[in-house]
């Protein structure tokens, strides 16, 4: 199969390059072939999904883009690598890719033993229950005996467990390897219930066969904060990842979009605006940049709400509200520290 | 003696088995650093990284629950225990499906050689169906169809207390009550009784040329002397019925679609390609044989049992073991449609959440190598027993 093929070769690869030795300088390398490597799903619509044409679109794909946006001025010199659940940190692990943007879950045990670094939160998303109308389930806490479907290799699962032992319910687990079969047998009537993360139900349910005979119940049982990462101990990469994420919620904050960037550039006088698009003092010397490269990313990519809307916002089929992934001086908590 | 010259040192350079078995030392010594050195290497390299190793995860608790477990299993088990759990599974599916693909193999095999024109050619298209389709998507297939041929839990099938439906057949679930052990004991006792009976037919058989039907006497003391055994306990056995609830059957016995499936895809797959060896096997067989098993006044049937089907099988053994290994590996597909085997469970939710790939890994790689082991020592074993004694 597939992914098992995949998952002995990268750790083989693994065995291999771990054998070779000490952590190079990511950004050096990535500069040296001209392009970077990013590590995307295997098609979650909205985040990262390839169409016809093998053109990937999504949040966590714009993430890769404004990276490569920063480094090249370039934002298509990014080669995608789909990974499934199970296969993405050892391909990372391995050098396999410089960067994973595949909304993974930032938890303590990936960030603390797995030779990784998280870098920022691109999505604040949550789990939560799809059901059928059919059912006359209400609330999460009506699902005591259900089956449920859900993937395998994600937190999803283990969420699942601890939410059903804490409220005293039993559930019958039905884990399939990927999610489009995940969804095909929750569709085929084998599960009462499909769990993930609420973006991806809201995603999902546009490809049942009648989307409107299921409802995504209210609760949400975990905290999914999704953000990319990059192995650990290269800080120069792991800051420059972070930053290229704050320097577009900090553009969404000043008001700075793809359009009007270039008119700012030529007029503005506010000095954190000025400092943030590289015309006072070298912003981007330590990072191994050019100085414009904030300019470079919000121009060719967009700040933090352009990419939100494209993708996964009120302009895109998934249409979801931004919720807690607003401005947090909007009501949201989407916050990043300053550009000083 | 002392005209028989004693090797000199020169010659025992150059005595062959000494080289010989100096270059294996040295190969051997080779091997065994290179494989040091990259294990020390792994070692070494994963500590500088801050990944963490060692099988220590396999004492904390898992978390999580398995759809299929022949053993209790909760929660709060270890992750121990849920290897074990998969474990059981995967032997279980292999087991079961080597015994499956074997009965549909020999049927099949037979079939295509038969003389009735339509028997012959329905055995022929299955066989080249089954066998030039990826299993992998005829799993999905047994899954999906199964699937959506069968109706909601709220739509079951039902009959007596039997419910049929898109989670799987549920019946009574059979619980066993005090004085059980006089119906085992008796089963038991039976079954000795039955084995007697076989020897002693055998060498009745072989002293007097009297033929005694052992086997079909056996069957009745089994059956017999177990029935009685258990009127005698007074029926220790009550029934946990299965019934409707809010989302499901609850209670009783569960046979889920996903154990179907695999074992269905498993079996007819396999089977598909037992059925040419079967078929190879007994083409293999000199036809003058079977002439001269006839001529010797023979009936069909023993001319089959006795003459062609012994000699068939030393050819059709070793292939056959081929199949079986194949099967066993090939359960791990099941992970593709649910069936909680130990790619599913120790690959895929061990990995996720303990992020211990190269031990998992190494785990999976060990059981299915000592599984196919096993399978292939066994099978070595009874093909020496079946081949040719030569007097």
């Amino acid at each position: 199969m597939k992914s098992n093929v995949g998952k002995i070769l990268s750790t083989a690869a693994i065995t291999a390059a771990i054998s070779t030795g000490a952590v190079a300088g990511t950004l050096d390398d990535v500069k040296q072939k001209g392009f970077i490597q990013c590590g995307v799903s295997q098609g979650v619509p909205g985040f990262s999904n390839a169409d016809n044409k093998g053109n990937w679109s999504g949040i966590d794909v714009d993430g890769c883009r404004a990276v490569a946006a920063a480094i090249f001025n370039d934002p298509s010199k990014v080669k995608f690598t789909p990974l499934s659940a199970k296969e993405r940190f050892t391909a990372l692990q391995s050098g396999e890719i410089d960067m994973l943007s595949r909304n993974t879950t930032w938890t303590y045990t990936r960030d603390v033993s797995l030779g990784l670094d998280f870098t920022a939160i691109t999505f604040y998303d949550g789990q939560g229950f799809m059901v059928r109308k059919e059912l006359g389930v209400k609330s999460a806490k009506d699902l005591d005996g259900a089956t449920v479907c859900t993937q395998s290799g994600t937190t999803t699962e283990l969420n699942m467990a601890d939410f059903f032992r804490k409220n005293n319910m039993s559930y019958v687990p039905v884990i399939i390897q990927k999610a489009d079969e995940a969804v095909a047998a929750y569709d085929s009537g084998r599960c009462d219930v499909f769990t993930t993360d609420k973006s991806g139900l809201a995603a999902w349910r546009t490809k049942l066969k009648n989307p409107s005979d299921n409802i995504i119940l209210p609760e949400t049982i975990s905290k999914e904060p999704l953000g990319p990462v990059v192995r650990q101990g290269d800080e120069q990469w792991k800051d420059l990842v972070t930053w290229v994420l704050f320097a577009q919620v900090n553009a969404e904050e000043m008001g700075i979009t793809s359009k009007n960037v270039a008119e700012i550039k030529k007029t503005t006088q506010d000095p954190s605006v000025r400092r943030l698009l590289g015309l006072d003092g070298d912003m981007g010397k330590d990072l191994g940049l050019s100085a414009d490269w904030a300019y470079n990313v919000i121009a060719k990519v967009g700040n933090y709400g352009e990419e939100f809307d494209r993708n996964v916002g009120k302009d895109s089929p998934l249409d979801l509200p931004r919720g807690l992934n607003n401005l947090w001086n909007n009501g949201g908590i989407m916050y990043a520290p300053p550009v000083r | 003696m002392s005209d028989i010259k004693k090797p000199n040192k020169r010659s025992f350079l150059y005595d062959a088995g000494t080289r010989s078995l100096v270059f294996q030392v040295v190969l051997l010594a080779i091997v065994l650093y290179v494989c040091y050195y990259l294990f020390s290497n792994l070692q070494a390299n994963l500590d500088s990284r801050g990944i963490s190793t060692g099988f220590s995860f396999l004492n904390e608790p898992a978390g999580f629950p398995i759809l299929i477990h022949l053993i209790s299993y909760t929660e709060a088990d270890t992750y121990g225990r849920a290897f074990l759990v998969a474990l059981i599974n995967t032997c279980v599916i292999s087991l079961l499906g080597i015994i499956f693909a074997t009965i549909i193999g020999v049927i099949m095999g037979l079939s295509r050689l038969s003389r009735n024109w339509l028997v012959a050619r329905l055995a022929t298209t299955y066989i080249e169906t089954l066998r030039n389709i990826p299993l992998l998507l005829q799993m999905f297939f047994w899954y999906f169809a199964v699937l959506a041929a069968l109706p909601t839990p709220r739509h079951s099938y039902e009959f007596a207390d039997f419910f049929l439906n898109k989670r799987g057949i549920y019946s009574p679930n059979p619980i066993i009550q005090e004085g059980f052990s006089i119906a085992v004991f008796g089963f038991m006792l039976s079954i000795v009784a039955s084995i007697a009976l076989i020897i002693w037919a055998k060498k009745r058989q072989t002293r007097t040329g009297l033929w005694f039907p052992a086997y079909w006497s056996s069957l009745g003391i089994i059956v017999v002397i177990t029935l009685l055994a258990f009127a005698v306990a007074g029926f220790p056995l009550t029934f946990d019925l299965p019934h409707q609830t809010r989302f499901n059957i609850k209670g009783g016995m569960v046979l889920p679609p996903e154990f179907v499936a695999v074992l269905l895809a498993l079996s007819t797959y396999t089977g598909a390609f037992i059925a040419e060896i079967v078929r190879a096997g007994i083409l293999s067989v000199n036809w003058g044989q079977t002439e001269a098993a006839r001529s010797l006044g023979l009936k069909d049937s023993l001319t089959q049992r006795l003459i062609v089907l012994p000699q068939a099988l030393r050819v059709i053994i070793p292939p056959l073991t081929s199949q079986f290994l194949n099967l066993a590996k090939n359960s791990s597909l099941g992970a593709a449609i649910a069936y909680p085997e130990l790619v599913s469970v120790v690959m895929g939710t061990t990995l996720n959440q303990t992020g211990q790939a190269i031990e998992t890994i190494g785990l999976c790689m060990l059981v299915y190598g000592t599984l196919s082991l096993s399978i292939s020592l066994f099978m070595n074993w009874y093909n020496k027993k079946m081949s040719l004694i030569e007097r």
